[in-house]
């Protein structure tokens, strides 16, 4: 995989910082399943990582393996000390019966922070988070954008130098959001090195360096722009949905249809003169609408991904390459 | 103009003396893609509840389908809340089945026989397990092959699409398409942005008003924001922050939604930066509309 580049504008590394935390050639069993399959992932100091895939694609379970929750089957973790992590697992990571700030004391209590460090570094996050004045509440009364905030305060509470969030904003709405998107960037601008799992592609967009799961394999790394480059096949985009044997391979997409030609399809289909050119300026051939072709984002080359892989599995892939690996 | 299936006049919720909804006017027609979009808070969930007949206003008129809601009118809606509405313990089928039986009525009493519908091809490979034991966007799927089995004339979803994978979430786009262009008007609250090209018009809320509409182009307009582009953006960060103009960090640059590139290139003070201006995203309006009302609001 691409390395992330090793600290190119980052927040402020400390001197003693290594390069880079995380996993190498990792693989974890559950039984017969192989959740996590050779991944090597790199979090950066100062550095906003973001781990992506869909459903069961082993996001928490690398997560898991970078919080120090899971030892790896094989392959090697390379870690700060536990008290130097900070980790926000899916779900929230709070006490929904304790207060807010009893949640925070009892988090820095267990992370040894003084008494006073943690009511001056407690409050600024709370302020800043809009959660000051909810301070007394339960956590299990919050609304979901405020318990997510609160799990991520909580986490970053001692200014780890690896803090790793499971999906701290799914199901949020966008102002919860940005406050969320505020407080990751504060422990970037740290020195932290942050990685977090989500489902939404444009805030992965906002990475430096992206790593996209699939049952538990590694489909692409590196900046989005790379892992949009190393998608394979070209994308083009209709106003109706192709009929027949493409339309398996069309989407939905603002409004309109996305469809993508796995190598070589296209000039099978006679869409194109030639290999490696995008689509759509030939003729429709029975295939439906040829569309226009469009240069795919983030979002489209992970769709692309779980695609190829779901065509693979009903054995309809028409020449597709094998786990839709890209390059 | 179409008949208009849903329409809000001057609508409002008090709750105490908290007003929810604030003077809500709202139209949707026949075939009509319409997005609610809002923070937690702003008012979506009380205004659907409304739509649904399940509250009172304090104030306005909401006529369904040219009348106030009641019995009937439900009768005509489908609806996907946040929490599904699924039974755990029964496989797809029965929940179908279940939800045909309570929709279903005698004929000759003006209201439509429903059948137990077929499950959706997409959903056979899952005949046989329950609900609660799927993965969310099958459930989801389930939910709306549920909210449509009654052909109803207005699909009211409520975050649909929270937490599935982009290819689950076109799919359930698309089936929302299919209704769409069949004549059902459809109202979608959604936090995903990206998902704003799937409607014809948004509407965004902000405590409990309308604060803009139209499409996220003409929601947009010429806002804009500043673009900060730096070696060392977590000083820029620290100045912008102590500058009172929030930054939001994008790979290696920082974007300031409603500021001046002048001001924000006077608030980096010493740090080397270069500062441009570009186009808002349709988040990043969304972000301004809901602070300046919220500054409006309260005045702090």
């Amino acid at each position: 995989m691409t390395a992330p580049a090793p600290r190119g504008g980052a927040g402020r590394p400390t001197a003693t910082a290594p390069q880079w935390w995380g996993t190498e050639q990792v693989c974890v069993r559950f039984g017969d399943t192989m959740a996590l399959d050779q991944v090597t992932f790199r979090a950066v100091p100062g550095q906003v990582s973001a781990v992506v895939g869909g459903d069961g694609a082993g996001r928490t379970t690398l997560l898991r393996c970078l919080a120090g929750a899971l030892a790896p089957s094989s392959g090697q973790v390379r870690l700060p000390p536990p008290l130097r992590i900070g980790y926000l697992s899916a779900g929230s990571g709070t006490y929904p019966d304790l207060s807010v700030d009893e949640n925070l004391a009892f988090r820095a209590t267990a992370y040894r922070l003084t008494a006073a460090t943690a009511r001056e570094r407690s409050a600024e996050l709370l302020e800043r988070a809009g959660l000051a004045g909810a301070r007394a509440r339960l956590a299990g009364q919050l609304s979901g954008g405020m318990r997510q905030k609160l799990g991520v305060i909580a986490a970053m509470l001692h200014r780890p130098d690896l803090l790793v969030l499971d999906e701290p904003t799914t199901g949020v709405d966008p102002v919860s959001r940005a406050d969320l998107w505020w407080l990751i960037t504060r422990a970037a601008a740290g020195g932290a090195a942050v990685v977090l799992a989500t489902s939404y592609l444009d805030e992965a967009e906002r990475a430096v360096a992206v790593l996209a799961l699939d049952a538990g394999r590694e489909l692409g790394a590196g900046t989005p722009d790379e892992i949009v480059a190393a998608m394979p096949g070209t994308l083009r985009v209709s106003d109706t949905r192709p009929e027949g044997e493409a339309g398996r391979r069309a989407w939905r997409r603002g409004g309109r249809w996305r469809i993508w030609d796995p190598p070589g399809a296209a000039a099978r289909a006679g869409l194109v003169g030639g290999a490696g050119r995008a689509g759509g300026a030939g003729p429709a051939g029975g295939a439906g609408p040829a569309g226009s072709a469009v240069t795919p984002d983030l979002q489209d080359a992970v769709t692309v991904a779980i695609l190829a892989r779901e065509l693979t599995a009903a054995g309809a892939g028409n020449g597709q390459p094998e786990g839709g690996g890209p390059r | 103009m179409t008949e208009a299936l849903a329409r809000c006049v001057g609508v409002s919720r008090r709750f105490g003396s908290f007003t929810a909804v604030d003077g809500v006017d709202l139209r949707l027609g026949r075939g009509e893609v319409v997005g609610l979009l809002g923070a937690n808070g702003a008012g979506k969930t009380t205004l659907i509840r409304m739509l649904l007949g399940l509250l009172a206003t304090s104030g306005g008129q909401v006529l369904l389908f040219g009348e106030p809601p009641s019995r009937q009118t439900r009768q005509r809606i489908g609806y996907v809340p946040q929490t599904l509405g699924l039974y755990d313990d029964l496989t797809p089928a029965e929940n179908l089945a279940f939800s045909a039986a309570v929709f279903g009525t005698q004929p000759g009493q003006g209201g439509r026989q429903v059948m137990a519908p077929a499950l959706p091809e997409s959903l056979r490979p899952y005949r046989r397990a329950v609900v609660g034991s799927l993965p969310l966007g099958v459930q989801r799927s389930v939910a709306f092959a549920q909210a449509l089995a009654h052909q109803p004339d207005l699909l009211i979803l409520d975050e649909p699409t929270s937490g599935v994978d982009p290819l689950a979430r076109a799919r359930l786009w698309e089936t929302v398409a299919i209704a769409a262009t069949a004549g059902t008007g459809v109202l979608v609250t959604t936090h995903y942005m990206d998902e704003a090209g799937e409607c014809d018009r948004l509407m965004v809320m902000a405590d409990g008003r309308v604060v803009a509409e139209g499409t996220a182009g003409q929601i947009i307009g010429d806002a804009r924001v500043s673009v900060v582009e730096t070696g060392s953006w977590a000083q820029a960060f620290d100045a912008l922050e102590a500058a009172g103009l929030p930054a939001a960090l994008v790979g290696r640059t920082l974007r300031v939604p409603g500021a001046d590139p002048a001001d924000v290139r006077r608030a980096l003070g010493p740090v080397q930066a270069g500062v441009t201006g570009a186009p808002a995203t349709l988040e990043e309006r969304f972000f301004e509309l809901t602070l300046t009302s919220s500054r409006t609001r309260s005045p702090a």
